[in-house]
């Protein structure tokens, strides 16, 4: 069969429809699309895209299945191994992960196993009929697992079906972490974040909402109220702010305060639902990762008339995927590049009406490789903006950290943990995801939770 | 879900529910407060934990209803349950033996002074409180405040009740008589700068509870932050308690004030029963 070049086109709602909505963007492949993607794979015998999954997703395998027209097989294949197929499928920066290393990919664009795997999870949350995962025999042993982002989560099903009882403790109303809470419903809607979740209830971890460890117990009353081992999952939920004047003016807003009221509390169905949101006539959002992009979009879904993204290097040093700053781009979002603000202004109320701005130039490059950014003297305006979101990433929440006696931290407070386990200084204490690594991505805290079930499984076995 | 085993009508807007909530009960410390919602498309909203029952496992709070969530809480009966109680959040107050102390509560106030007062007495303080209102109607706990104070000055705005006057003139006269070695004043904001601004010129040091809008409670949205001393805190992990002379009460205002066209709309969705859906309310 000859080889397609490229990848079968992803369906999208259309820009100019979608930025009114809060509704999925990607519309995901139908069968005939996803059987002749799927047919682009050479099922190579030393898969290479395997190499790019932390997760281990058993890739030729599962394809092979939906090129056989067995969906329910492809999905039973993957959820050997990803408890999340749904949000991987939609979230996961497959082109710096499984993708890049498809070997496809040499000589035209690699397999879309992103989509392929979201097709088949699709199908199974549209026509049901997956196995529920294999579970081994009760081992009597307990283990908490404090957060349920994808780290957590990952965490807590490997270890269900390994046998233990598993209990997570999750300090908002509802489980899923910044999977709820940050990353927009049009990028990936939360109903499906849910059915997931229930997904790893079945295996009976039990998920306790309302539960903020270091206030209500500490990871010590965990292990002395009889958990055999605690993995810790608490993210990197601290925002990051600028420290310059106006910072606090009303309208400035955190971008993880912008999106939990918009996503976890869907002020977007604002006064249905009771929390409030604002995105005035002209948003800029500064900084020009993920949840930047997130939140630009996110500002024009809400009304915005304009929205820019302010950033100090230029469009070469972006840390956002490529999918979603074209996206962006073409919802109409609007690039301030080589600027960046040095002052926020406001009325006599308090609220903000303008931004000082600063132009930048590239200059030397430096330790990190990339050309550090130089102010331009005497290039500074005023740009009038009736909000402001901040996203300028996130540091490690001290909660945990800060109540647990003698847990070793990186200089940057971070909790020590190995790479390969998970495992803290403290006996029986892991921790994996964002609060480990810093902020980083989906697929990477759940290869962390996974790593971490496997050294706690060993832990509790040698106990 | 969180039943609420008792309710108490203070006066038409000042309720207090009892909640069941064991571990809180258990855990909770003098200073602390818990978030709520009243159900699924509900907003987070703090209040102070006013008093705990670890037997019972309960915990007691008394709210004020000012918009859209207090006056839905204030619909609820004894028996009804809330879908979310959270808590406690916030760092709890520093209780030591300071000698002679003073508990100030103005308003709603009353309640989140009382468990300190309480703290306080037992760590051996000679505890004076001093509770105020705008009226007698207002006033609620004075009992409660006077078995957990060596003494108990009730102040009200119009006379209605105890001393005519305002509580900042009340802590005037106790300093003119006697030394004071620490202070608490919880209260609506005016009343807590008014505090600040009463004990600095008398060196009286003097803590203050804020109550910014909140969404998580757990640090991880900063839409709580206060100025304190010229540095950025996060009140729900920082605080809520701060050093009152060093607050700057009047950001604090400002953004208590922020979303005031939307909480209006907030409550008018809720006069023509389509729940918002209608948009007659835009
Ligand atoms: C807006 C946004 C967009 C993103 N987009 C992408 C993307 O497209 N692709 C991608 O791969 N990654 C993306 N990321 C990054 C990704 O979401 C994170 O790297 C990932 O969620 C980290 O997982 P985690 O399990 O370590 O922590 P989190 O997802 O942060 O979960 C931690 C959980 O722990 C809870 N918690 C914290 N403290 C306590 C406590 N003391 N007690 C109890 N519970 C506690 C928190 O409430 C939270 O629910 C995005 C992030 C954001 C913010
Ligand atoms: C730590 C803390 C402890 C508190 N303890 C008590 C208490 O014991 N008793 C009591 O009556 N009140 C207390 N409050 C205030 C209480 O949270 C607000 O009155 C309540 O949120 C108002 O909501 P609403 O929808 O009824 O009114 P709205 O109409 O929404 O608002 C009325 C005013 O309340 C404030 N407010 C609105 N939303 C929030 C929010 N999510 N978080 C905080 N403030 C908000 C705003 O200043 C607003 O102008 C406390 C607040 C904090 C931060
Ligand atoms: S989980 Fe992510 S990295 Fe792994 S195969 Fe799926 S899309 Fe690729
Ligand atoms: S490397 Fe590419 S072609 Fe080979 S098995 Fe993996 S997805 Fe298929
Ligand atoms: S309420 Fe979100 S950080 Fe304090």
């Amino acid at each position: 069969m000859s080889q397609v070049k490229i990848k079968h086109e992803m369906p999208l709602q259309d820009a100019g429809e979608r930025i009114k909505n809060f509704t999925e963007v990607a519309l995901g492949y139908n069968e005939e699309t996803a059987v002749a993607e799927a047919n682009r794979c050479l099922n190579c015998k030393k898969p290479k895209c395997m190499e790019g999954c932390p997760v281990e997703v058993p890739i030729p395998e599962f394809i092979s299945l939906i090129k056989e027209g067995d969906f329910k097989g492809a999905i039973n294949k993957i959820k050997t191994k990803n408890s999340l197929p749904a949000v991987c499928g939609r979230v996961c920066p497959q082109e710096s992960q499984c993708e890049k290393h498809c070997i496809v990919g040499i000589k035209g664009e690699p397999v879309g196993i992103g989509r392929l795997e979201r097709y088949a999870a699709d199908y199974e949350l549209q026509h049901g009929g997956a196995k529920p995962g294999q579970k081994q025999q009760s081992t009597g042993k307990k283990v908490a697992v404090v957060g349920s982002g994808p780290a957590g989560l990952t965490a807590a099903g490997d270890l269900a079906k390994m046998g233990h009882q598993v209990t997570v403790f999750e300090a908002l109303h509802v489980a899923g972490g910044v999977l709820m809470y940050g990353i927009p419903e049009f990028r990936l809607p939360k109903d499906i974040v849910q059915t997931e979740i229930e997904k790893i209830k079945e295996l009976g971890v039990e998920i306790k909402t309302n539960y903020v460890i270091g206030q209500l117990d500490s990871v010590d009353e965990l292990l002395e109220e009889g958990y055999d081992a605690v993995f810790i999952g608490t993210g990197a939920g601290l925002p990051y702010f600028m420290n310059i004047p106006g910072e606090n003016l009303n309208g400035v807003y955190s971008a993880n305060e912008f999106l939990t009221r918009t996503n976890l509390m869907k002020a977007y169905q604002f006064p249905n639902y009771v929390t409030p949101v604002k995105a005035g006539e002209r948003v800029a959002v500064i900084g020009a990762g993920n949840v930047a992009m997130d939140s630009a979009r996110t500002a024009l879904r809400l009304g915005a008339k304009e929205s820019y993204i302010v950033y100090r290097r230029s469009e070469k040093e972006m840390p956002a995927r490529r999918e979603e700053i074209e996206h962006a781009e073409e919802e109409g979002v609007k690039f301030a590049l080589l600027t960046s603000p040095t002052e926020f202004n406001g009325d006599e109320n308090g609220n903000l009406t303008s931004m000082t701005c600063i132009k930048y130039e590239l200059g030397e490059p430096d330790a990190s490789g990339r050309c550090r950014p130089v102010p331009i003297e005497g290039s500074q305006y005023e740009m009038k903006v009736d909000n402001v979101v901040l996203a300028l990433g996130q540091g490690p929440n001290p909660l945990v950290p800060r109540t647990t006696e003698g847990l070793e931290l990186t200089k940057r407070g971070n909790i020590a943990a190995n790479e390969e386990t998970g495992a803290t200084n403290k006996p029986g204490v892991f921790a994996g995801g964002d609060i480990v690594t810093g902020a980083a991505t989906v697929i990477l805290a759940m290869g962390a939770g996974k790593k971490a079930a496997r050294a706690i499984d060993d832990y509790l076995n040698n106990k | 879900m969180y039943k609420i085993v008792r309710k108490e009508d203070f006066s038409s807007v000042t309720k207090l529910f009892e909640v069941e909530a064991p571990k809180i009960a258990a855990k909770g410390k003098a200073g602390q407060f818990f978030i709520l919602r009243v159900d699924e498309k509900g907003e987070r909203i703090p209040l102070t934990i006013a008093d705990y029952n670890p037997e019972a496992g309960t915990i007691t709070t008394i709210f004020q209803e000012v918009g859209r969530t207090s006056k839905d809480l204030g619909k609820l009966e004894a028996g009804d349950y809330l879908v979310d109680v959270v808590g406690p959040l916030g760092e709890s107050t520093e209780i030591e033996n300071y000698g002679r102390v003073i508990c100030v509560g103005g308003g709603v106030g009353v309640a989140p002074i009382y468990p300190i007062a309480k703290a306080l007495k037992e760590a051996g303080n000679e505890v004076i409180s001093i509770i105020g209102a705008r009226n007698k109607e207002l006033l609620f706990w004075e009992e409660k405040m006077a078995s957990v104070s060596d003494k108990l000055i009730v102040c009200t705005d119009d006379g209605s009740y105890g001393q005519k006057g305002f509580v900042t003139d009340a802590v005037k006269q106790v300093a003119d008589e006697m030394e004071i070695n620490k202070l608490w004043a919880i209260g609506p904001m005016p009343m807590m700068r008014a505090m600040a601004a009463t004990t600095k010129p008398l060196g009286i040091e003097t803590i203050v509870s804020l109550n910014p809008i909140m969404v998580d409670g757990t640090g991880m949205c900063g839409a709580c932050r206060v100025s304190v001393g010229g540095e950025t805190k996060f009140a729900c992990v920082d605080g809520p308690e701060f050093d009152g002379h060093q607050v700057d009460f009047d950001l604090a205002m400002r953004r208590l004030a922020y979303y005031k066209d939307e909480e209006k709309r907030a409550e008018a969705a809720t006069t023509c029963g389509c729940g918002g859906g209608c948009g007659c309310h835009k």
